[in-house]
């Protein structure tokens, strides 16, 4: 599994990147995790506002913060 | 009438004001402090604990009730509003949402290449992005809390007029192609997140609060120590003398002092404050608080990513020039503000 961070680098999208390690460690699912601060590459997902994430090139959330438990969730399906 | 009038002046006084908190450290200052409101440091730390405090509860109860309302207006919705209208209804109305979508500079980049790449004219995302950092709810009440309502109305309203008119030349002046070509290029993402429920919104205001304190307190400390000190310690004559009502240059050199600087209405209201004290005419002080707030570095710099260097001093030529008009209109007419 794939997941990307996409944002510019702000703070918002350092809390999602821990958040979402957190997520990862505590579903123990083998995921890699890949940081976009490009803005031509953040673009191509048609995402507006940042943070976003992205598992699998499929975009799950975008302009929130989310919080552990809430990427748990998505990340279950 | 007269008691509708009495009342909206009591909670004017008390809430907006909060002359309690003025009477209280008042006390706080004279009685356990020991030092006299005359004295110039006495009246300093009054000045800044007053200030401080006024700020800082202003601020929560503001930005948690202003960001409930922007949770209905997520930049998508707004895009999709404004995808409906043309010409100057699109200007006006991007000027408007501007002051209520949320909205962080470090997302300004990706919501200009959203809009663009759904096929707004660029003069409509604009009017958009003058407003936003210029206009909103947290600085109108701000504003009548510091100054008064009058005035607060008025920096609205030339606040909006400036994003409308400001749009509106760079659509006619046909800039499109100044735009980086990526810019165009890009998918729209069509993904409903769902309605928010109504502990959603809460939640989001609440993490608001956190954020934007988290932000900007510093910039308010050092805000209202510039305006203590103004207050107190630097004379008179030198601050008439470089803004005083009377110089032609008052506006300008505000205006150009102001725009390079990065910092939010929030810090700069208690320079304006400080300084109209002083004597300093309103106009000057507006264009202090909207050339440091509409325009930055920063801005700039993150801005010439996507847009080619006519476009870019366009609009900052546009955006400066509207400052200082308005600096100018206010100083003449401002008398009937204070």
């Amino acid at each position: 599994m794939i997941i990307k961070i996409l944002g510019s680098g702000c703070k918002n999208c350092k809390t999602l990147e821990n958040n979402t390690r957190k997520a990862i460690e505590e579903l123990r699912i083998d995921a890699e995790i890949v940081k976009v601060e490009d803005f031509k590459e953040i673009m191509k997902y048609g995402v507006m506002t940042t943070p976003a994430l992205v598992v699998d090139e499929k975009v799950l959330s975008f302009g929130k913060v989310l919080k552990t438990k809430d990427i748990v969730k998505l990340l279950r399906g | 009438m007269i008691k509708i009038k009495a009342l909206f002046s009591f909670l004017n006084a008390q809430l907006l004001k909060m002359e309690w908190l003025w009477k209280l450290v008042e006390a706080l200052v004279v009685k356990i402090f020991g030092l006299s409101m005359e004295s110039r440091l006495g009246g300093s730390i009054h000045f800044f604990i007053y200030d401080v405090i006024k700020i800082f509860i202003l601020l929560t109860v503001l930005i948690f009730s202003i960001s409930y309302i922007q949770s209905f207006f997520p930049p998508e919705r707004t895009r999709k509003i404004l995808g409906r209208y043309k010409g100057i209804t699109a200007n006006t109305l991007a000027a408007l949402l501007g002051t209520v979508t949320p909205f962080c500079s470090c997302s300004s980049i990706p919501l200009f290449i959203g809009f663009t790449s759904a096929g707004l004219p660029i003069g409509t995302t604009f009017s958009f992005l003058i407003s936003s950092p210029l206009v909103d709810l947290a600085s109108i009440l701000l504003l009548a809390s510091v100054f008064n309502w009058k005035i607060a109305i008025a920096y609205v309203v030339v606040g909006l007029v400036l994003a409308v008119i400001g749009g509106t030349i760079i659509s006619k002046l046909k800039l499109e192609k100044y735009v980086e070509s990526f810019v165009y290029s890009n998918k729209i993402l069509e993904v409903d997140q769902g309605e928010l429920t109504k502990k959603d919104r809460v939640d989001f205001a609440l993490e608001q609060v956190a954020d934007i304190i988290q932000k900007v307190w510093l910039y308010i400390l050092i805000g209202v120590g510039i305006g203590a000190a103004i207050h107190n310690y630097i004379p008179e004559e030198i601050i008439t003398a470089l803004l005083g009502k009377d110089k032609w240059y008052s506006v300008l050199l505000a205006t150009f002092v102001g725009v390079p600087m990065y910092a939010d209405i929030f810090g700069t209201l208690p320079i304006s404050e400080a300084l109209v004290a002083k004597g300093v005419g309103v106009g000057t002080a507006l264009s202090f608080m909207m050339g440091v707030t509409a325009l930055s570095l920063p801005s700039i710099i993150m801005l010439k990513k996507v847009v080619k260097p006519k476009l870019l001093f366009t609009f900052i030529g546009i955006v400066v020039l509207g400052i200082i008009i308005i600096g100018y209109t206010f100083n003449i007419f401002g008398h009937i503000f204070i």
